[in-house]
């Protein structure tokens, strides 16, 4: 079937109610009955939860074959705890069909590629799928296809049932005897939970992996000991230094900047930009290029920002610490400055992954954003978005937030170079549709400025500020111009990942990749 | 021309390519690109018409490509045959030979 970004779902997938994406809000004002976790009570006096080690963990909890097992991302590249608890249950414990429900995969994770390799991990959901996972995914290692999920996608899921975590086995650099958890305060400090807390309300059974004991109560908390069933204590939990990889650089690049700055400019001549307006970037190099433009927009006018969402950098630290912003939300640390600021500042508070952009809640924070700056892999004339998939057809990006934020927010923009190397990141069709182009409102590339032609609004806006904009048709066949019509993917028929929307329907899937012949 | 001995051309930066030729007796073309699934075979074609012009006939041509434009490849390949036959020295004849 045919969906509302053009892609034809295959029928087979659309089964126990499963639906095509229809359009932006089309789900809103549905009503979800929320999924509950089966707990053990616990009523009596108690010492404390602790137990000696990740095995100890997992036999309490009863880990058996065809489970599903859930971590968090906050430590990025830098997370030594998912590969741990992994080869405790393969090696030791020998369970088999493994499911694995994260917040996103990457590098750091290359012995659960070997696990998929060998048929012992067979299904993974998650936002961001990288390093060799998604090569393996991509080449059809896994029995059920894949499933990618925005960040507001995945709280969505799992309170509606959809993924049912057995076991959450949740890194945090303190805790205390009874589970009260946080990502601040120890040894590896990776700042915000908020990718944790709802696995830690979803799931069955919840393990608190530390490496940071300290004295009960532990709080202010992330994760509750009301919803923590053991805490186990091991020598190091990830490596925060690693949390900020290239993909959340700070730019130096005269080319991005300069896109960085027309962005800015573009988002002071809306009329969204007023005192106490709310802005959130993306952790590409040019988008976050963003935030050091605005602060002359914000002198210059007079005005200071409400709040900052999201994934948080140093950048928009050093804003607040100037007096430019009121509040950060933050889900999610980039950097070493971020989680400090996290730690120090009573205006800079953690956020749940739910509480930031669950479609499927009462109203999440996204719901009240006025400026989204994201980046692309590619973006087509329709303004479709891909971050999930390479040149390649090979899975290795990650949605993140990129749908829910450019879906709820009043304006989003795209920043992103015409061409990167030989490809052209403004297209005619994007191989993957992870954000639909009707959430997008203005392009910005390094060879000028494209709107949305839905955004009337904002064509007015940049005419009256001199702004000069183009077709986004025009962009891409300058692109072309430049690094040639690129074939079209081969790819077989097997669907070897499903790319929901937020509210659960099927935006995209893809497909395993043909191997390439030069002769054709 | 006539590769008469081992060159190469270019580099392995982002946007490059490089280049190597060797004397043999038939003529063989290895493309490694990191772009290949999109411009594989435009690559390959933009090679070929360039040894062609350059009247190369024989040799093992290896190309490890980084994503650079055709122009690119096109300048690669032909300073790899320069090289290889001692005409890269003096009078280069850039595109004049490709024209020819």
């Amino acid at each position: 079937m045919i969906n509302a970004v053009g892609r034809d779902i295959p029928d087979y997938l659309l089964t126990d109610g499963r639906e095509v994406y229809q359009g932006r809000f089309a789900k809103d004002g549905r009503v979800i009955k929320r999924d509950s976790p089966a707990c053990v009570v616990r009523e009596k006096p108690t010492a404390d939860k602790l137990v000696g080690t990740i095995r100890e963990a997992c036999e309490k909890c009863g880990v058996h074959d065809g489970m599903t097992i859930s971590f968090h991302s906050e430590f990025r590249n830098g997370d030594y705890t998912a590969s741990q608890v992994v080869k405790v249950l393969v090696e030791e414990l020998g369970v088999r069909d493994l499911r694995v429900a994260a917040t996103s995969l990457g590098d750091a994770h290359d012995l659960l590629a070997d696990y998929i390799e060998q048929g012992i991990i067979t299904h993974i959901e998650s936002s961001g799928v990288r390093g060799r996972i998604g090569e393996a995914i991509s080449h059809g290692k896994l029995k059920e296809p894949a499933i990618i999920r925005s960040h507001g996608g995945r709280p969505r899921a799992m309170m509606a049932g959809e993924v049912h975590v057995d076991v959450a086995f949740l890194a945090a650099a303190t805790s205390d005897k009874a589970g009260n958890a946080s990502g601040t305060g120890g040894k590896s400090n990776c700042g915000s939970l908020g990718f944790a807390i709802p696995d830690s309300q979803y799931a069955d059974k919840v393990v608190v992996i530390t490496d940071c004991l300290v004295d009960f109560p532990n709080v202010p908390a992330s994760i509750k000991c009301e919803d923590v069933d053991y805490v186990v204590v091991v020598d190091q939990i990830g490596d925060p230094r690693r949390i900020a990889s290239k993909e959340a650089r700070f730019t130096q690049d005269p080319r991005e900047l300069m896109m960085a700055e027309r962005a800015a400019d573009i988002i002071a001549a809306l009329p969204y930009f007023t005192d106490g307006f709310s802005f959130q970037t993306g952790a590409g190099g040019p988008s976050l290029a963003v935030n050091r433009f605005l602060e002359s927009h914000m002198r210059e006018k007079g005005i200071k920002m409400g709040f900052a969402l999201g994934g948080v950098t140093g950048a928009i630290c050093n804003l607040m610490d100037k007096g430019l912003v009121g509040k950060i939300l933050d889900t999610q640390d980039f950097d070493l400055t971020a989680i400090k600021h996290l730690e120090e500042n009573p205006n800079h508070v953690e956020m749940s992954q739910s509480e930031y952009a669950n479609p499927g809640s009462k109203g999440a924070y996204v719901n009240y954003l006025d400026y989204m700056v994201l980046s692309a892999l590619e973006i087509d004339t329709k303004f479709n978005v891909n971050v999930i998939t390479g040149s390649d057809g090979v899975v290795r990006g990650a949605p993140g937030g990129h749908p829910d934020t450019a879906a709820s927010s009043k304006c989003c923009i795209i920043v992103t170079p015409l061409v990167r190397g030989r490809m052209a990141t403004v297209c005619k069709d994007v191989t993957t549709v992870t954000t639909p182009g009707e959430c997008v409102d203005v392009l910005v590339t390094d060879y000028g400025t494209a709107v949305n032609p839905a955004r009337q609004d904002i064509i007015d806006c940049l005419d009256a500020a001199g702004i000069p904009h183009v077709s986004i048709e025009s962009l891409q066949e300058r692109a072309y111009a430049i690094v040639g019509e690129p074939d079209p993917l081969e790819w077989e028929d097997r669907v070897v990942a499903v790319v929901e929307a937020r509210d659960g329907t099927i935006l995209d899937v893809i497909r395993q990749i043909k191997p390439y012949s030069l002769d054709k | 021309m006539v590769i008469e001995k081992t060159a190469v051309a270019g580099t392995l930066e982002s946007s490059d390519v490089q280049v190597t030729v060797e004397p043999a007796a038939d003529l063989a073309l290895a493309i490694e690109s990191s772009v290949l699934n999109q411009y594989g075979r435009q690559i390959k074609a933009t090679v070929e018409e360039t040894l062609g012009r350059l009247g190369v006939t024989t040799g093992h041509v290896s190309v490890v490509d980084k994503g650079a434009l055709d122009c690119t490849i096109k300048a690669r390949v032909e300073a790899a045959v320069f090289r290889s036959c001692d005409a890269s020295a003096s009078d280069i004849p850039w595109g004049g030979a490709v024209r020819s």
